[in-house]
């Protein structure tokens, strides 16, 4: 059983958002880094490049596969977590806490409404 | 077999050396044409080993490999089938393997030839209108293939098409080679049955659609049943339909790329045609076009005097002073020479009659090999589809109730001397094989390979841990490949 942890919101292609005032931190779920494998590489986008809900922000690379991520909301991004660079493991260890991957300033945060909630996702997941 | 895994190295004791091919002293006088700031210091760090020492040691690797020549291998999306050593012999022969490529077409008659008679061959074959052997690979066929679609969109300055469309279930380059050429790439979902979702492409296409890139049969080992739908489609919004022949032995005599609609192809000689797949390369992977893109293949090509109007008959090297809206040279010369030699003698000794039966007998392997598995338990991935040439499995159900991944099936595959599948691919589908016998293997070697299968499911519900710890026989148990992949270490050191 994966975690799910409640207060996040979360997208369909796996990426999880916990909002911090008018900022997104963004990460994988428990979910897709365990269907990843261990991760060797993350390929992350720069600081101050601008979003569009959905855009190709970076990629995640496993011993088994890449796998793009996507930006879950729009706007620009004003940090990214340094540590994976030598760290890629932590996503693996502890995707909801060290193992973040970029923060987003959002544009528009009513596109949280659009994410989905813990039950949501988690039923996805179920029918996959 | 012995289970040596040192390196060459670790033999090395100062003072002894192979003397027969070390070369001549140097003097002094010769040393010093090269300027001081360019000569070694140190010795180089090469091991001191007799010669009968280097013999053994790499006999004994190679008895190691995995290989084609050892052990089944139905590596599936690679088509590893046996390479006949007739076409090998041929290509070997002194007036081919002398022959300088600089040499002038006068000389190159016989070359020339071959290479000519091959160009019609893979025409004929996939039903295109025009083929260029120039692509050094695969991926440069892909690479080409791609480039000659943006070609024609611009000589004819529609310049507003923007997008490649590619499936869920094409073959991973694809999207690689589209952004290569400047494209966006837009993907389009596969539904549960493996074939494309049409609306969704419908919806998809429009005035920035450049083209689609498809695999058929597709990578998930199914053939893709609306082609004809989907080519009106995308040839409507005024689009190109690429076809990525990694899967050609499948249809081989069957069906033709050029009469689903394709417009550019390109074929992969190291697996459809048997050339050696190598250590990487070297490769081949020849374009195939259509009427609207014969004017942007690649150069050299191979010509022959009849066809542009002279009566002599002698073949002659097309190249961008005749043809100048090609897309130009891929490489200093035509392709990979002894691959394409190879590609061709295997189509003269299979014929007509027998490019038929590859099509056919790959086909019949990857069925029996389905049906035989699902019947010892393993879950298809598609089990209303008939596969084509490969198949897919899933060991999700196993992954979550014993806790016995593909992964841990591959390895133990090892050490019932199989070759494991491909793993993990495609992505689309979890914990996954890709097998693909092909045409070259028989009953009683698809049946080994059944009953290894059915030994390790019981294992994996018996024993979990012979599953899981494996491999016990090879050389080396399980490798840390996160290590392998974050600290490669390939320079030794004492």
């Amino acid at each position: 059983m994966s975690e799910i942890p409640a207060e996040l919101r979360y997208r369909d292609s796996h990426e999880w958002v916990r909002v911090e005032d008018d900022v997104a931190v963004v990460g994988i779920t428990d979910h897709a880094q365990d269907s990843m494998g261990d991760l060797v590489f993350v390929e992350m986008p720069e600081v101050g490049v601008v979003f569009a809900a959905g855009d190709e922000a970076g990629v995640v690379e496993s011993v088994k596969a890449a796998s793009d991520i996507y930006a879950p909301v729009s706007g620009e991004v004003v940090a990214i977590n340094e540590a994976l660079e030598d760290e890629p493991e932590l996503v693996n260890n502890e995707p909801y806490a060290g193992g973040w991957l970029f923060k987003i300033k959002m544009a528009d945060s009513g596109e949280l409404k659009e994410m989905l909630t813990a039950d949501q996702y988690q039923e996805q997941i179920d029918s996959e | 077999m012995s289970n040596e895994t040192t390196l060459i190295f670790q033999h090395s004791r100062p003072g002894r050396s192979a003397t027969a091919q070390a070369p001549k002293p140097v003097s002094e006088d010769q040393l010093s044409a090269i300027p001081a700031s360019l000569r070694r210091k140190n010795k180089p760090g090469l091991p001191e080993v007799g010669e009968l020492e280097v013999v053994r040691h790499y006999t004994n690797l190679s008895t190691k490999n995995f290989a084609i020549d050892k052990q089944f291998y139905p590596l599936g999306s690679c088509t590893m089938k046996y390479n006949p050593r007739g076409a090998n012999r041929a290509a070997m022969l002194p007036g081919f393997l002398n022959r300088h490529p600089l040499a002038p077409a006068s000389h190159s008659q016989g070359y020339l030839a071959c290479m000519y008679e091959l160009q019609n061959f893979l025409k004929e074959v996939t039903g295109m209108k025009g083929v260029s052997l120039a692509p050094m690979a695969g991926a440069q066929g892909e690479f080409a293939g791609v480039a000659m679609i943006r070609a024609y969109h611009e000589a004819r300055g529609d310049d507003a098409r923007t997008e490649i469309l590619i499936p869920e279930a094409a073959h991973g380059t694809n999207p690689a080679t589209a952004v290569m050429c400047g494209y966006k790439v837009r993907e389009v979902p596969v539904g549960k049955n493996g074939d494309v979702d049409l609306e969704a492409l419908k919806e998809a296409c429009g005035p920035q659609t450049a083209g689609l890139m498809m695999t058929n049969p597709s990578t998930c080992g199914v053939f893709e049943r609306q082609i004809e739908a989907i080519s009106k489609a995308v040839h409507d919004a005024g689009g190109l339909l690429y076809y990525d022949g990694a899967n050609l032995n499948a249809i081989l005599g069957k069906v033709r790329p050029g009469d689903m609609g394709f417009d550019v192809i390109h074929m992969n000689l190291h697996k459809t045609f048997a050339t050696p797949h190598g250590g990487g390369g070297p490769g081949a992977g020849p374009v195939g076009v259509s009427q609207r893109l014969l004017d942007y293949l690649p150069t050299p090509m191979a010509g022959r005097d009849e066809e542009s109007g002279g009566s002599s008959g002698e073949y002659h090297w097309i190249d961008t002073d005749t043809l100048p809206t090609s897309i130009g040279h891929l490489s200093a010369f035509m392709g990979n020479a002894g691959v394409l030699l190879r590609a061709y003698f295997y189509a003269m000794v299979l014929g007509r009659q027998g490019m038929i039966r590859v099509g056919e007998y790959s086909t019949l392997a990857a069925n029996y090999l389905l049906k035989r598995l699902e019947a010892i338990g393993c879950q298809a991935a598609y089990p209303d589809r008939r596969a084509s040439h490969e198949f897919i499995l899933t060991f999700a159900k196993l992954a979550k109730d014993q806790h016995v991944t593909a992964l841990d099936i591959a390895k133990r595959l090892l050490d019932y001397n199989q070759h494991a599948p491909t793993i993990y691919f495609p992505l689309l589908v979890p914990e996954c094989f890709l097998i693909e016998p092909t045409e070259t293997e028989t009953k009683e070697a698809m049946d080994d390979f059944v009953d290894a299968m059915e030994q390790i499911l019981n294992e994996a519900k018996t024993d979990p841990e012979t599953v899981t710890e494996a491999p016990f026989t090879q050389p080396v148990r399980r490798l840390d490949e996160v290590k392998a992949a974050k600290e490669l270490d390939l320079v030794w050191s004492e």
